[in-house]
């Protein structure tokens, strides 16, 4: 045996240094016990002990989506495994970075049903971006630099790394990331040239443009979210973004039209109905942008920009589809834009844009306040104006009414300020990705906008807050109500609200004292500031209980099936025609 | 642009991996996960120095699916090579069947005969039945088999497509 041998745990962790790991989000148990060994003897790596490996999922999320780095999650074998399935489909479907280290059962016992056996890489298979098992201790570092490289190359995602636990205590070499290079693995970066000027000539050409931007830009890291901003203002071009692409493009800028989609702004979604020419940027045509497929966007031509190949052409044909790094085609595109001198029709664009002014005028997001009930939507613009100084802001969200109220009235100037469950819709998201937030950025104001059932999912969390004093901010919008559930009940099932009514729900204020946090309450609108002002002010965690309007709807609203000029912009708007059979099957 | 309405086509897809644990999981499962179809699927090692396996699948769907079929396919992270045979002009399938045949007299002597036209070959023999073994393109193994079917077919156990462009250059 060479004297240069470690033991598994020694290397994995040697390797978890060399990936410029900070922090794992983890939870021990029997069979990682040699790897938490390791742990305990050293100091570079920083350990956050979680509740639930759920929860460290999405800690790891939250860390990845605020800093641009990989997440990292250790946990034990079969249920800490199993726990971690819904944050890997959330990570997979949102493509945020995050290495999945499971403890195994020892190597002789595999595919015995031994005590706390599970076939993780059997079972997250389609839930992950790649997953591994080491069988051999020789392997393992090589296999962990892969896993990093995987996860945060091309288009991001989960990447599970299962451990056996005699391969952690076997001893073995130790391989250094300059010695690893992918076989097969390689994400291309820059895009055709020549597509680029293709998509720069129908731009030039076009009466009508928008450009809809997503989570891909933000991925892409911050330089792409300049470029994006460079390239609007460069054309003149509108711009709307969907959930997860939030902060990157200033919302102050007035060539923003807000968010698009099933909950998006007016002006955004005619906009997207009535253009002659759509440059979609790292987004992917998903079913809450698009409404009916038969007629989105009916008379544009399309450009669609992506680093998955996948994306092109899925759900939407298009004319032009360019593969590669948002960032990268975003800076050719705007050297051919100005090399080419291209100068779209000024004229056209002017009416364009008077269209879309008499749209904006509409205010689509306004909503009828009152002074005896604090709407919810009030809420959150006064959390807005009371937080939007400062430049330190993290927003989460748990998922349902108030992750939509939120990305409507909150707005973002930068990327990766913005955490929220897109793709998946994961409720129980927003605390734990607020607690991974608050460890990355510890001076941070971090507050998860939230729903009362939400943040019930992952409450065990606030445990974990206290144990490391994160000043976390929780700040439900308590309808007592799934109000997402609920407002659908309302509008498509007769009001009949089966099962959306919570009872006996916590006492928000005791809770927060239980769990050594601060708890604070708003009954009437005129508390509201006050409220938000003492949570900022108070350094340590705080739950704010935001007793909201129970039956507050949030509009705008495309129901589902219909199309994007088939708007409810508000109570009063009754659909044209109820929602069709084939709309009452999406969901 | 291609639309939804466009007609399905039988396609040939060659793809190159890694031979690893779990790959072939995860072509199936991305099929079933997405509700492709599977019409046949063969694969074996092909370089054993580089461990590398290959795999066909005769799929079918619009040119959209089909597009999106190997786009997927390529997102694999041991994937190393996606090979559109159908679409990249000519080439040989083929796909082997042994076929077993129970029975006397008249038509044991019509299943030989039909074997002799099909060249296909015996590969066992007891007094009341055959094997056969007979290799072609799927649209020929049907027919040798459905021939056989009132000669006394009693069981059929076929390999699934291999296949290979035509002319001079490697996958």
């Amino acid at each position: 045996m060479a004297d240069d041998q470690m033991n598994g745990s020694q290397i994995l962790l040697k390797a978890l240094e060399e990936q410029g790991v900070d922090v794992i989000f983890g939870y021990p148990g029997g069979a990682v016990l040699p790897i938490y060994d390791e742990i305990f003897k050293q100091d570079a790596i920083r350990h956050i002990l979680v509740r639930h490996e759920q929860g460290a999922m999405h800690a790891a999320e939250g860390y990845a989506r605020s800093t641009g780095k990989v997440g990292v999650v250790l946990v034990t074998s079969g249920p800490g495994a199993t726990n971690t399935v819904t944050g890997l489909t959330d990570a997979l479907m949102d493509s945020i970075p995050v290495v999945c280290l499971t403890g195994q059962v020892p190597t002789h016992l595999i595919g015995n049903d031994a005590f706390q056996e599970a076939d993780i890489t059997g079972i997250t298979r389609s839930c992950t971006k790649h997953n591994y098992l080491v069988k051999d201790v020789n392997k393992l570092a090589r296999t962990v630099h892969e896993a990093f490289y995987v996860a945060r190359s091309g288009r991001p995602g989960p990447v599970l790394v299962d451990l056996p636990k005699d391969v952690m205590t076997a001893m073995g070499d130790y391989t250094p990331v300059s010695r690893v290079t992918h076989r097969t693995y390689k994400p291309r970066m820059k895009g055709d040239i020549n597509l680029i000027r293709r998509a720069v000539d129908i731009m030039a050409a076009a009466k009508r443009p928008i450009l809809y931007c997503g989570g891909g830009i933000i991925n892409s890291g911050p330089a792409a979210s300049q470029l994006l901003t460079e390239f609007v203002r460069l054309t003149g071009f509108p711009c709307t973004l969907t959930v997860m692409g939030l902060g990157a493009f200033p919302a102050s800028d007035p060539l923003y039209l807000g968010m698009l989609g099933m909950h998006g702004t007016y002006e955004a979604n005619l906009a997207m109905h009535g253009c002659d020419v759509m440059v979609a940027i790292g987004a992917r045509f998903d079913d809450r942008i698009t409404g009916r497929l038969a007629d989105f966007s009916p008379n544009s031509k399309k450009i669609h920009i992506d680093i998955d190949p996948s994306s092109i052409n899925k759900n939407v044909p298009v004319d032009v589809g360019i593969v590669g790094d948002v960032g990268h085609v975003l800076e050719d595109m705007i050297k051919v834009w100005k090399a080419e001198q291209a100068s779209p029709d000024r004229k056209a664009l002017a009416e364009w844009w008077k269209s879309i002014d008499r749209w904006r005028a509409r205010d689509c997001l306004r909503y009828e306040n009152s002074t005896k009930v604090i709407k919810p939507q009030y809420a959150l613009q006064r959390l807005y104006e009371l937080t939007k100084d400062r430049d330190d802001v993290y927003i989460t969200t748990e998922v349902g009414q108030h992750q939509m109220w939120a990305a409507q009235h909150y707005r973002f100037e930068k990327p990766n300020h913005w955490m929220t469950s897109g793709g998946l819709g994961t409720m129980g998201y927003g605390l734990p990705a607020a607690m991974g937030v608050q460890v990355a950025h510890p001076k941070a104001l971090v507050i998860d906008i939230a729903g009362e059932a939400s943040v019930i999912m992952n409450i065990q969390e606030m445990s974990t807050i206290a144990q490391y004093r994160l000043p976390v901010k929780v700040f439900i919008l308590n309808n007592e109500y799934m109000g997402m559930v609920r407002q659908w009940q309302e509008l498509l099932y007769g009001g009949r609200y089966a099962e959306t009514y919570m009872h006996s729900l916590p006492d928000f204020v005791k809770l927060a004292e239980a769990f050594q946090a601060v708890g604070l309450r708003a009954t009437k609108p005129g508390e509201v500031d006050d409220v938000i002002r003492e949570m900022i002010e108070t350094d340590r965690a705080v739950i704010a209980d935001i007793r909201v309007d129970k039956l507050e709807n949030c509009f705008p609203m495309i129901p589902s099936g219909a199309a994007h000029n088939e708007m409810l912009l508000g109570p009063g708007d009754e659909a044209e025609a109820p929602v069709s059979e084939e709309g009452m099957v999406l969901v | 642009m291609t639309t939804e309405t466009e007609t399905e086509k039988q396609t040939t897809i060659a793809v190159l991996v890694d031979n690893e644990p779990g790959v072939l999981a995860r072509v199936i499962g991305l099929f079933s996960g997405r509700g492709y179809n599977i019409e046949s699927l063969t694969v074996a090692e092909v370089n054993t120095q580089e461990s590398l396996s290959r795999i066909t699948i005769v799929t079918s769907g619009t040119p959209m699916v089909i597009e999106q079929i190997k786009a997927q396919l390529e997102r694999l992270v041991p994937v190393h090579k996606v090979c559109d045979l159908t679409m990249d002009g000519a080439h040989v399938d083929r796909e082997l069947a042994l076929v077993k045949v129970k029975s006397t007299g008249e038509a044991r002597v019509e299943s030989l005969r039909v074997a002799e036209i099909f060249r296909a070959r015996v590969v066992d023999s007891t007094s009341e039945s055959f094997v056969f073994e007979i290799v072609g393109n799927t649209g020929k193994l049907h027919a040798f088999i459905d021939l056989m079917e009132p000669l006394g077919l009693v069981d059929v156990s076929r390999t699934g497509v291999a296949a290979i462009a035509r002319g001079s250059r490697p996958l």
